[in-house]
């Protein structure tokens, strides 16, 4: 039986935590309105790029522009990984990693050749890990505030790279915000630039008075070739944007667990702690009933 | 009052502006051009530049637009652009030291600096510094 004293210390322990990790979903709670703010900013902007260089796309072949064309043989893949910095988000960041792992194991067959881009210190730490290559990290953007800047810089590169031949492919490993409960690690390919039929599925019907035929300036193959690398900036925006708002809600599920499976454990040490006490009352009370008959006797 | 044309402009980050305008005048990259109502449907990528129009009340409004793409239809103007700031909305003291930055780079011989986008930087902050310039 624990002491009385133990039980105390360890109920005040247990209070302690509570508060914290009560702080840590308030905390998430607000970052996460705030990134979801950022999210619905951004639809607007992307939803008609996607529209209008869908329809521009299906106007011209893949060779107009050199990020269309598929590699014949792949041997070097560049991953963008997006995780968070911090941890304490449930299996958020996990989650992630062991689709960049499964993703590595089905393509490492060949002879492949794996480079990273990080966003966010745990997928970092295991690549590092893992001894892969890092070509760039980028700490402190993923769950704080960011501009559209930090995309295209990073997306600049990945285009040079891929225009120069030291990547093959580049895909995109970012977690989707579902819904509060639910985010879902996904696996995109963003270069070459894989063809946009997902969109045209989607928007088929209001589109069809849309593809009136727009005059073009300067000409309809130099708007695709000054378009396609925004979209990449674009994809990689979002889904920076996505993933920030994925670790806050993660983290504010795995807070609220964290302060439930508190309060229960505080209702058990109460518990354990007053049949304690009534416990070591009743040995005082023997006691002194047992010394009192003593003396009697 | 002449009929009035939707014009939108949106950047990664916001809306920046969704109004009716009497006339939209925006920097094409072949040349400045204008839209009124029933324009031909029309796309162009845009250069640095300020887009003007006029609300519809007639008061000439301008933006400082950059990296971006126009689309005209008939009945609305779409800017997508990494970055429009209305007049108001712009940092002189950005402006200025980027230019100044800018300035800096492009004088200097050396070959870790990526001229063209220092040329770009300056371009846009000397842009953003005539606009704000020009008419107050």
């Amino acid at each position: 039986m624990a002491t009385l004293k133990e039980v105390k210390t360890k109920i005040s322990a247990v209070k302690k935590t509570r508060q914290i990790t009560k702080a840590m979903n308030m905390v998430a709670a607000s970052k996460l309105r705030g990134a979801q703010a950022d999210m619905e900013g951004f639809r607007p902007y992307s939803g008609k790029f996607e529209e209008v260089l869908g329809s521009l796309l299906e106007k011209v072949d893949e060779e107009v522009s050199s990020l269309l064309i598929p590699c014949e043989e792949v041997n070097q893949i560049h991953l963008v990984l997006c995780t968070s910095d911090r941890g304490l988000c449930g299996g958020f960041n996990s989650n992630l990693i062991l689709k960049a792992n499964s993703f590595i194991k089905d393509r490492s067959e060949s002879e492949v050749e794996f480079s990273f881009t990080n966003f966010g210190k745990k997928g970092r730490d295991w690549c590092r890990n893992n001894n892969y290559t890092i070509i760039s990290e980028h700490l402190g953007v993923v769950g704080g505030k960011f501009k559209f800047n930090v995309a295209a810089v990073s997306g600049r590169q990945l285009i040079e790279g891929f225009q120069n031949g030291s990547y093959d492919e580049v895909y995109l490993i970012y977690s989707e915000f579902v819904s509060m409960a639910r985010q879902v690690p996904v696996l995109k390919q963003i270069l070459p630039i894989p063809s946009l039929e997902v969109v045209e599925d989607e928007v088929e019907d209001e589109e069809k008075p849309y593809l009136a035929e727009h005059i073009c300036e300067p000409s309809l193959a130099e708007l695709v070739r000054e378009m396609l690398p925004k979209s990449v900036y674009i994809q990689l925006y979002s889904a920076l944007l996505e993933t920030s708002t994925s670790e806050h809600a993660a983290r504010m599920t795995a807070m609220d667990n964290a302060t439930n499976a508190c309060n229960d454990m505080l209702e058990n040490l109460t518990l354990v702690y007053n049949k304690a006490r009534q416990a070591a009352i009743t040995a005082e009370l023997m006691d002194i009933v047992g010394g009192a008959e003593a003396l009697r006797g | 009052m002449a009929e009035s044309i939707r014009l939108e402009v949106v950047t990664p980050e916001q809306a920046v502006i969704d109004e009716d305008a009497q006339i939209v005048v925006a920097p094409g990259s072949l040349g400045e051009f204008g839209v009124l109502i029933g324009h031909t449907p029309f796309l162009t990528s845009l250069k640095v530049g300020t887009l003007y129009y006029k609300d519809v009340n007639g008061d000439e409004r301008h933006l400082f637009v950059s990296g971006g793409f126009a689309e005209a239809l008939p009945d609305k103007v779409t800017v997508l652009a990494e970055s429009a700031e209305r007049r108001r909305d712009i940092d002189a003291e950005r402006a200025k030291a980027a230019m100044e930055r800018a300035t800096e780079r492009l004088e200097k011989k050396d070959e870790n600096i990526d001229y063209v986008r220092a040329q770009a930087a300056l371009d846009r902050a000397m842009h953003r510094l005539k606009l704000l310039g020009t008419i107050k």
